[in-house]
């Protein structure tokens, strides 16, 4: 998995609440069998005026010139702004796919749907919880200031502004772990297999039922 | 001490192990696979040279991107190139490891919130994942049940065991006895118009009180299915006599020796009395009446009666700015009554509403009547090949084409639309699925969820109406 440590960028002000992940990326995109090339179809719907098909070229799509992402002055954008239950609906980790060939590598909202948070963390894009004046705060400031940048240090667990004022946010140690160090977590949880197959056994002989059922 | 909730019981029986930091192991019994979540998990598999850990915890089946049209001629009938890529490539990787699959066209293929159970491949006191956040749905059998993203299913399928954090706990208790004409479809759409769509992020979410004890298994489905729709990944109800009767000779259920200490291990599976739940909701069956959502977010729901809500009368600027927006994307106006609301296709279906007593419900109020002449299609998909061969069995497919309908192929179908079954932009939907998100059901569409028998309401008579003037 890709690390995440420290990351400064352009930051853009996705302006509503309740983002779903149907949002983030259609599901007309979720044929695909591959991890990567969501990133020209991340917001499809709000980032086009027509609708979008998979294996499409989007190059000469025509764009929707009041979508925040297509505005000049947020070209580059990889901090990511957003409202209260950002990510919400579908399980797709398509979502954060998308989001990171985008080019985001981080969001900050007042709040995620729970299985959105979990998947972030799964491919390297870390996402931040501000309280909501903060938030408001960061979208002032960015509405304000063309070229506007957050950084985002993992380690100290802060966002600063570019004025050097710095917000704390709270993270799990172990995810935070893994995210430093771009652990794989199926291998983490490998090295507890003895424990894994000793609890598999006790659970075999409660309750048998639920082995060699399907086949 | 404090007793358990049926919550922390399940957690406790799956715990692997406990971390310093918070974070715990627990162990997967079951986990079902589709064909649109799963494929990057089994490349991932493949390019670690992992096998999975536990063959017979999974069972697969394709649902989402099936054509409910005819289609006996197999996956290469499947017009979508991308859709059938996906469709094989389930196949082929389930054959390549050895999963057992309900391929499209086996008669127990079907959407997978409806297969688990009627499989009795979800079992009360199971943890149960799938890579579909529906998977709350099979909470309803007071099973540990959560939608996860591909990683963890490829977690999963490597380990057996998922990397979790314990929830809060939330009792949702619904007490008194519902309308006549008033069902569990209404009765969650209810509830989650009074916590949000965020009200349960972080919680699991125990469903309790008289009126959902005396609700059946199928219903008890519904309300659990949409728990994901008020934030929370966990819906559960209480195991009891009804849960237990569900399971009587299902294909996976305990065999004949088994069954006697299964049940008994079953009847555990309740809240304690004393047991502390974080968040208690009260609702009183009596104050729900049949529900239809007006706008872009399952929170965005009224009763039939009531009229769609008016922006200026919000304090709450983001939320005002909320109904601005849905309003807009929608076509409606302020004001006006939701009964007044015409619509264009109906949707009855999907893994919230396709089981036998939904079909039943919506066959006895189109029942010698017609679709309206303002409908152009509405949809009759069964949640799976079992349980349209019993609404065949029961003569149910008649009496829907006889008013109009078109009685389909089992899947996902117009839920999400990743099949050819859409709306076209500006069309309007009643729909007995769980997401009436923008887009959700075709580019521009706009989705009104309700229950099967306001669907089939609408359906006949061509707008919103209450289903129980139909029924007197
Ligand atoms: S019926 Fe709809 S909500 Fe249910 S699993 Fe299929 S697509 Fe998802």
């Amino acid at each position: 998995m890709k690390k995440f440590t420290q990351h400064t960028g352009i930051a853009a002000p996705l302006d509503r609440a309740n983002v779903d992940t149907d949002m983030i990326i259609p599901k007309q995109f979720l044929k695909s069998i591959k991890r990567a090339g969501f990133g020209p179809n991340l917001f499809d719907e709000l980032r086009y005026l027509d609708e979008g098909q998979p294996d499409q070229d989007c190059a000469g799509r025509p764009l929707n010139p009041d979508f925040v992402l297509n505005q000049p002055r947020y070209k580059g954008t990889s901090v990511l702004l957003a409202r209260e239950n950002f990510g919400c609906g579908s399980s797709r980790e398509h979502a954060p796919w998308a989001l990171d060939d985008f080019g985001i590598r981080t969001v900050i909202a007042p709040s995620f749907a729970d299985i959105f948070y979990n998947n972030c963390f799964k491919n390297g894009l870390l996402p931040i919880v501000l309280a909501e004046a903060q938030v408001d705060q960061l979208f002032k400031e960015v509405e304000a200031a063309e070229g506007y940048e957050l950084t985002v240090d993992l380690e100290r667990q802060v966002v600063v502004t570019p004025s050097g004022e710095e917000f704390a946010f709270e993270v799990d140690a172990f995810r935070k772990h893994c995210l430093l160090n771009g652990l794989d977590d199926i291998g983490l949880t490998l090295q507890h297999a003895d424990e894994i197959k000793a609890y598999e056994e006790r659970r075999r002989q409660e309750a048998p039922w639920l082995f060699g059922a399907i086949k | 001490m404090a007793g358990k909730t049926l919550y922390d019981k399940l957690w406790d029986a799956h715990l692997v192990r406990q971390n310093d930091d918070g974070s715990a192991l627990i162990y997967i019994d079951r986990q079902i696979l589709h064909e649109v979540t799963s494929p990057q998990a089994f490349e991932g598999l493949r390019l670690a040279g992992r096998k999975p850990w536990r063959i017979d915890a999974n069972l697969a089946t394709p649902d989402h991107n099936v054509p409910t049209t005819e289609r006996s001629a197999g996956v290469d009938q499947i017009e979508d190139p991308v859709s059938r890529i996906q469709v094989k490539t389930l196949d082929a990787n389930c054959d390549e490891f050895g999963i057992v699959e309900f391929k499209m066209n086996d008669q127990r293929q079907g959407i997978v919130h409806v297969v688990g159970p009627e499989q009795g491949m979800t079992l009360p006191g199971t943890t149960v994942v799938c890579g579909d956040s529906h998977t709350s749905t099979h909470g309803a059998f007071g099973a540990l049940a959560h939608g996860i993203g591909t990683s963890e299913v490829e977690h999963v399928l490597a380990t057996q065991c998922l990397i979790a954090k314990k929830m809060k706990n939330m009792l949702v208790r619904v007490d008194g006895e519902l309308g006549a004409g008033v069902t569990a479809k209404d009765v969650v759409l209810h509830i989650i118009g009074v916590i949000g769509t965020a009200g349960g992020t972080g919680y699991a979410i125990e469903f309790g009180g008289s009126a959902i004890r005396s609700i059946s298994m199928e219903g008890r489905m519904t309300i659990c299915n949409m728990a994901i729709e008020a934030g929370a990944r966990v819906g559960l109800v209480a195991v009891d006599e009804t849960t237990i009767e569900y399971f009587r000779g299902r294909p996976f259920s305990p065999s004949e020796e088994q069954w006697d200490a299964a049940v008994a291990s079953w009847k555990e599976l309740v809240s304690d009395d004393d047991a502390r739940f974080d968040t208690v909701v009260e609702i009183k069956a009596e104050d729900i009446q049949p529900q239809v959502t007006w706008g872009t977010s399952p929170e965005m729901v009224a009763p039939v009666s009531a009229l769609v809500p008016n922006p200026d009368a919000e304090s709450d600027p983001v939320k005002a700015d909320g109904i601005r927006r849905a309003l807009k994307y929608m076509g409606l106006q302020a004001d006006q009554k939701i009964t007044d609301i015409q619509l264009d296709r109906v949707f009855i279906g999907s893994c919230t509403n396709s089981r036998i007593e939904d079909l039943r419900a919506a066959a006895e109020v189109v029942k010698g009547r017609k679709v309206a002449a303002n409908i152009k299609q509405a949809l009759v998909v069964p949640g799976s090949g079992l349980v349209k061969a019993q609404a065949e069995a029961e003569g149910l497919d008649k009496i829907f084409v006889e008013a109009g309908l078109e009685w389909r192929e089992p899947g996902c179908s117009m839920c999400l639309a990743m099949n050819p079954d859409k709306l076209g932009q500006g069309e309007h939907c009643a729909s007995t699925s769980n997401r009436n998100f923008e887009g959700r059901q075709g580019f521009g569409g706009r989705t009104h969820l309700v229950s099967p028998a306001m669907a089939a309401a609408a359906a006949v008579t061509g707008h919103f109406i209450d289903v129980r003037e139909l029924m007197q």
